[in-house]
């Protein structure tokens, strides 16, 4: 019978490596996590994308609620852990297996973050993600808000009711509210940053010196080098007791 | 005086200070005969004068399509699965239980959490994180039980609808050779788990190989003598 691991319980050993990248709204990531792409195919290595809210049969359901405003900060929060469960189950976990390079655009982190900012416990969500395959590295990339706020907003985007965080009656204006949550969100990763030991990639750099930073990150990982850390001890992400088989 | 707690978590943005009410689940296996026992409560006490709300698992407006849809192709990953009902337990609970509650009706829950805890845990998931997961939870006022033994619960399955349920019998798993086998295997673990829970979480279990009328009568009797003894709370504004 096929168990369903945990976080904690998730080795390194797969041969596959899982880089994330994690980061407000305009902060870059998203740029940054494709040109990486690139120079991996390019350099010969197996690379897959996974991105988050993508499962095609969660989808619809997370859609389905957005649009007719059904979610709450706890539906919100459960609907996004069933897709991105989804994803490690069939998508991230038989690449890691088959010796890949798995590269998400946001990952557990954004939940935490996220649903937090929401109001969620922030020992609930992160025990809910206990699933998770722990990344062989996690890059956070740290912008002033105003900076990524400036990307976001001088595009004059049409945002959305929960991307603006209108859910939470911050402020009645979508434009005000988004500020106010990005702010929020930015908060809590402030904090998951030292909790998880993310590396940080300063984001207010020209695109093509972040780039061979990050390059230089993942590399001594991509060659076997570098082998990614263990959990942080403390971390309320524990390891589970395996559990006895019963008898009925 | 509250009437109503989490297992723990609480829900953000919603209050359960002012809850009245009564929340009664009835939990039991597939095809034990909770929808039937369900009904009958149902008119029983509305005949006493009860406002009477009902729901069960996969009735969500949010998510019951989507898990509908999932159930057609093996193609959605067991542990989302499990978080694919928590979800729908979750909005049934802000959207249709809570309301419910709040306005001092007798909600009746067709299987709770402990269902979801029990087939997730048969699953494979581990017990300490699906309850976590589900610790945002009203405690019931009661939760009854229909046990029942695999054996007998066949006659029952085979009569009603002539056929092995696909999910029923774990087959997503599977847990033997063909549908017979793994339905007994399937059946025997979740009657093994809910008879812990049942323990764990003080259930009042009732024997559902009885006459199904002995039985809806107690049923009946001893949710009729909850209510007579638990008062709601005056509501104050």
């Amino acid at each position: 019978m096929t168990q369903v691991r945990t976080y904690g319980q998730y080795p390194s050993q797969f041969p596959g490596k899982l880089f994330i990248v994690e980061g407000i709204d305009g902060s870059g990531k998203s740029t940054q996590l494709a040109l990486l792409a690139q120079w991996l195919r390019s350099q010969g290595h197996l690379v897959v994308y996974s991105e988050w809210n993508s499962s095609p049969i969660v989808r619809r359901t997370t859609s389905f609620g957005k649009k007719e405003k059904l979610l709450t900060p706890t539906t919100f929060s459960l609907i996004h852990a069933t897709d991105f469960s989804d994803r490690v189950e069939r998508d991230i976990v038989p690449a890691l297996k088959a010796g890949a390079i798995v590269l998400a655009d946001r990952y557990v982190f954004t939940a935490f973050a996220r649903d937090v900012a929401r109001g969620v416990g922030p020992a609930w969500v992160r025990s809910l993600y206990r699933f998770a395959v722990v990344p062989t590295l996690a890059i956070y990339f740290r912008v002033p808000l105003q900076v990524a706020l400036y990307r976001i907003l001088s595009g004059r985007p049409k945002l959305k009711w929960y991307e603006a965080g209108m859910d939470l009656g911050l402020h009645g204006d979508v434009t005000e509210s988004y500020k106010m949550f990005q702010g929020r969100i930015q908060d809590e990763y402030e904090r998951i940053v030292n909790e998880f030991g993310l590396a940080v990639m300063d984001a207010t750099q020209p695109v093509e010196i972040q780039q061979r930073a990050m390059r230089q990150l993942v590399l001594p990982y991509v060659r076997g080098e570098k082998l990614p850390p263990p959990p942080p001890p403390g971390s309320p992400i524990i390891p589970p007791v395996p559990r006895k088989e019963v008898t009925p | 005086m509250k009437r109503f707690a989490t297992y723990g978590e609480t829900l953000p943005g919603v209050s359960v200070e002012d809850l009245s009410g009564w929340l009664i689940v009835v939990e039991g296996t597939d095809g034990v005969g909770r929808t039937t026992h369900v009904n009958r409560l149902r008119t029983h006490l509305e005949q006493m004068g009860y406002a009477v709300a009902e729901t069960g698992l996969t009735r969500s407006d949010l998510a019951s399509r989507g898990i509908r849809r999932a159930k057609l192709g093996n193609t959605l990953g067991s542990n989302a699965f499990n978080l694919f009902y928590a979800t729908d337990f979750a909005d049934r609970l802000e959207r249709q239980i809570i309301p419910a509650l709040r306005s001092g009706f007798v909600m009746l829950t067709d299987r709770y959490t402990y269902s979801l805890i029990a087939r997730a845990i048969v699953r494979g998931a581990d017990p300490d994180w699906i309850k976590r997961v589900f610790s945002f939870a009203l405690k019931p006022s009661a939760t009854f039980y229909l046990r029942i033994e695999v054996e007998d619960l066949v006659p029952r399955v085979l009569s009603e609808g002539g056929y092995f349920d696909y999910w029923e019998s774990g087959m997503d798993l599977p847990m033997g050779e063909d549908l017979y086998e793994s339905f007994m295997n399937y059946q025997r673990r979740m009657i093994h788990e809910l008879d812990l829970l049942s323990h764990e979480y003080a259930f009042q279990t009732l024997d559902a190989t009885r006459k199904v009328d002995d039985l809806s009568d107690e049923l009946c009797d001893r949710v009729s003598a909850l209510l007579a003894q638990k008062r709601p709370a005056a509501i104050t504004p």
